[in-house]
């Protein structure tokens, strides 16, 4: 396992970084109970939510460079988006489908995200499909470092990639080789699992034989760490780590975020049948918001008038995105029918 | 001009590219320093080095994925898939990933990828070494399909797919790889994606076939010329997609009858899509019924000479086909 306390990387971290940090959680949480209560009130379809995963998802944000490298993420990602640059305005536009969505042009579900301009690659819903995907994002970096392409300590270019995915996820045929080409190629690669114990209904034990997720990663030749995903400091820190080691050409790391999702699986699921009231309620004592809260008051880097005005704050951005996205247009009906190939001047 | 064997032409076609241009790189099982169980690469690891020509894991739906990847990054990989039979793992990356990023994304990311793969029987390869797989990812929006028959459209051709900024499936007839020989031009040259080819032009009717069965409809229409007088068109279709429905039309407009033909069987295949364009845009032009001419519906190529030859349409077996609709 990983970083003592004395050397650990969060501590460089400044006042006003940990703020933001903050911030993103709390944002990204007030951004995903509105959208359960518009699935409620039946003002959108469907909704898929990351609450719980904030403190895995932001602590992993800020440690690698935001907007220029790579993500490719998956759907329980609200938190990194956020942090990375997708704005609660286009979060909104996505729940609705409105004209001009950022990810898809409101061709995919909402939490397919995508931003060309922020290195966020597209994602799809076939799970775990990314992580080989992401393993050719990071084999291109090398390639183009080696060919003379790009320059190794540009900052201005993408350096790594960061794929995302749950524990479940993690049976695929598809993530099996995309670790694979990350340990043999030693790519500047970096895969987080968000092992919230359930895959939909199914247990963590009925999906692997191991404890860990991360022991599997000595069968790809690759470092593997495990982490509180909760707690959004400890995830900086082995994420700093790994972001170092894909930066200096050290090879890939995967991590695991141990946490959980304190909600149902999605607006159409009731997660009643299969968990006891009891484990969630446990779970929620253990917030990752309320956990950073705590740890920000005591060095008293936050204050309780400062939580009510980022709390205001986030109502309004939250408001503010909710008005903007309904008085959106909807898309064309012809615009069904855009964009199957690109046109040979693209290239 | 140098006469030369399709594989010999695309080879070139990949060595010049990688000369061209310094995002384009190969993968595949095999591909380095062995030059590929083909020979499609050989000598290109020699001259481009571990960097570009990259002998991947055995596992073809990361071969996809990672050429995926490079491509949304810019690069201009070519994957190679050694057997088209053993694409399928990699179904997933290809068609719900490679095909639909385009779209999915409003034209944010487009993946400029080729999968090159020998395909076909008539070579003792038995059920997996043989298949003709192009009906499965001919019904996928946002690929392109090419299957060359000659030196000279492979090599242009496969330069295009290199060029395109799309998903192209490249396939190649392998059992024409070293029995087709023809003339390239010395020059670079690129033969565009799309349109179809009249191979041998024809006014009693209009046979369409790709890959290994246009060389052998070739073959059938000079005999039928010779033996029986019948003047056959022959529509190399070179591109399955996008269709060059334009291309079929026109041809059918001047003879009055089709006949497709493709080693791959029958049922669901892409003579059907073909039979489907001439009734309903082509239906005032036809004299006669559309036929397929194609192979059993049986789950694969038999191994065994006699049978593989039973399954496999030949010069011969084309030349009856053309007989019996000329008759028509
Ligand atoms: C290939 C595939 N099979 C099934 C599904 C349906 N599905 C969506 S999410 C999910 C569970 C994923 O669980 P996990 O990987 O643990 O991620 P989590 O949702 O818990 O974050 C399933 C079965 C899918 N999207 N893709
Ligand atoms: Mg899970």
């Amino acid at each position: 396992m990983v970083t003592t306390t004395t050397a650990r990387a969060s501590a460089r971290l400044s006042e006003e970084q940990l703020l933001q940090m903050y911030w993103y959680m709390l944002l990204s949480r007030r951004l995903d109970e509105r959208a359960w209560a518009m699935h409620r009130q039946s003002k959108i379809a469907f909704h898929i939510s990351g609450m719980g995963h904030e403190a895995a998802q932001v602590g992993a944000a800020f440690a690698i460079n935001r907007g220029v490298d790579y993500v490719h993420p998956y759907y329980r990602d609200l938190a990194l988006m956020l942090a990375i640059g997708i704005t609660p305005t286009d979060f909104m536009m996505s729940l609705y489908g409105k004209k001009d969505e950022l990810s898809s042009g409101a061709r995919q579900m909402p939490s397919h995200f995508s931003s060309k301009a922020l290195n966020i690659v597209s994602s799809s819903s076939p799970v775990a499909t990314q992580v080989p995907q992401a393993a050719g994002i990071a084999f291109a970096i090398k390639y183009r470092q080696q060919m003379g392409l790009q320059d190794p300590n540009d900052e201005t270019q993408p350096r790594l990639v960061f794929t995302t995915l749950g524990e479940g996820s993690t049976s695929q045929g598809e993530w099996h080789e995309g670790m694979n080409w990350a340990g043999v190629h030693d790519l500047p690669f970096i895969c987080m699992v968000q092992n919230n114990l359930y895959a939909i209904s199914v247990p963590i034990e009925e999906q692997m034989a191991v404890a860990h997720v991360a022991d599997r990663a000595d069968a790809y030749g690759v470092r593997g760490v495990m982490v509180d995903g909760n707690d959004v400091l400890a995830v900086y820190d082995v994420m700093a780590e790994a972001v170092e080691r894909a930066y200096n050409g050290d090879g890939a790391t995967l991590v695991e975020a141990k946490t959980y999702r304190i909600v149902p699986h999605s607006s159409d699921d009731d997660d009643r049948s299969y968990r006891s009231r009891e484990e969630v309620e446990e779970w929620k004592k253990k917030d990752p918001i309320l956990r950073f809260q705590k740890v920000l008051l005591e060095e008293t880097i936050l204050s309780d008038t400062l939580i009510d005005d980022y709390e205001s704050r986030a109502r309004d951005a939250v408001n503010k995105a909710q008005v903007e996205a309904e008085a959106a247009p909807w898309p064309a009906p012809e615009e069904a029918i855009g964009d199957v190939y690109a046109p040979l001047e693209a290239i | 001009m140098t006469v030369m064997t399709l594989i010999d032409a695309i080879r070139e076609a990949m060595d010049e590219e990688l000369e061209r241009d310094p995002r384009v790189f190969i993968t595949g099982e095999d591909v380095g320093e062995r030059g590929g169980v083909f020979r499609a690469t050989q000598g290109l690891h020699e001259k481009y080095g571990d960097t570009r020509i990259v002998d991947s894991p055995l596992a073809e739906l990361s071969i996809v994925a990672i050429g995926i990847g490079a491509a949304l990054t810019d690069l201009r990989p070519i994957c190679e898939i050694q057997f088209a039979d053993f694409i399928h793992p990699a179904f997933n990356q290809i068609v719900n990933e490679a095909a639909r990023f385009y779209y999915r994304s409003n034209g944010q990311w487009h993946v400029p990828l080729v999968i090159r793969s020998p395909y076909g029987g008539g070579i003792g390869g038995g059920l997996y070494h043989s298949q003709s797989v192009e009906a499965f990812f001919a019904h996928v929006p946002g690929l392109k399909i090419v299957v060359p028959s000659t030196p000279y459209d492979a090599k242009g051709l496969l330069k295009s797919a290199v060029r395109d900024p799309n998903p192209v499936l490249f396939f190649e007839p392998k059992k024409g790889y070293r029995a087709i020989k023809g003339e390239v031009p010395d020059d670079d040259y690129t033969i565009p994606i799309g349109p179809a080819r009249i191979a041998r032009e024809g006014r009693d009717l209009s046979v369409f076939a790709y890959g290994m069965m246009a060389h052998y409809t070739m073959m059938a229409a000079e005999k039928v010329a010779r033996e029986d007088g019948i003047d056959a068109e022959v529509i190399d279709l070179r591109t399955l997609l996008p269709i060059d429905k334009a291309a079929i039309l026109a041809s059918v407009k001047k003879t009055g009858k089709a006949l497709i033909v493709h080693e791959d069987n029958l049922t669901m295949g892409y003579g059907a899509e073909i039979a489907a364009v001439l009734s309903d845009e082509g239906f005032e032009y036809l004299d006669g019924p559309v036929k397929r001419y194609a192979a059993p519906d049986v789950p694969g190529v038999p191994f065994s000479h006699p049978m593989q030859e039973y399954f496999m349409p030949n010069p011969d077996k084309i030349a009856d086909a053309i007989r019996d609709l000329a008759a028509y």
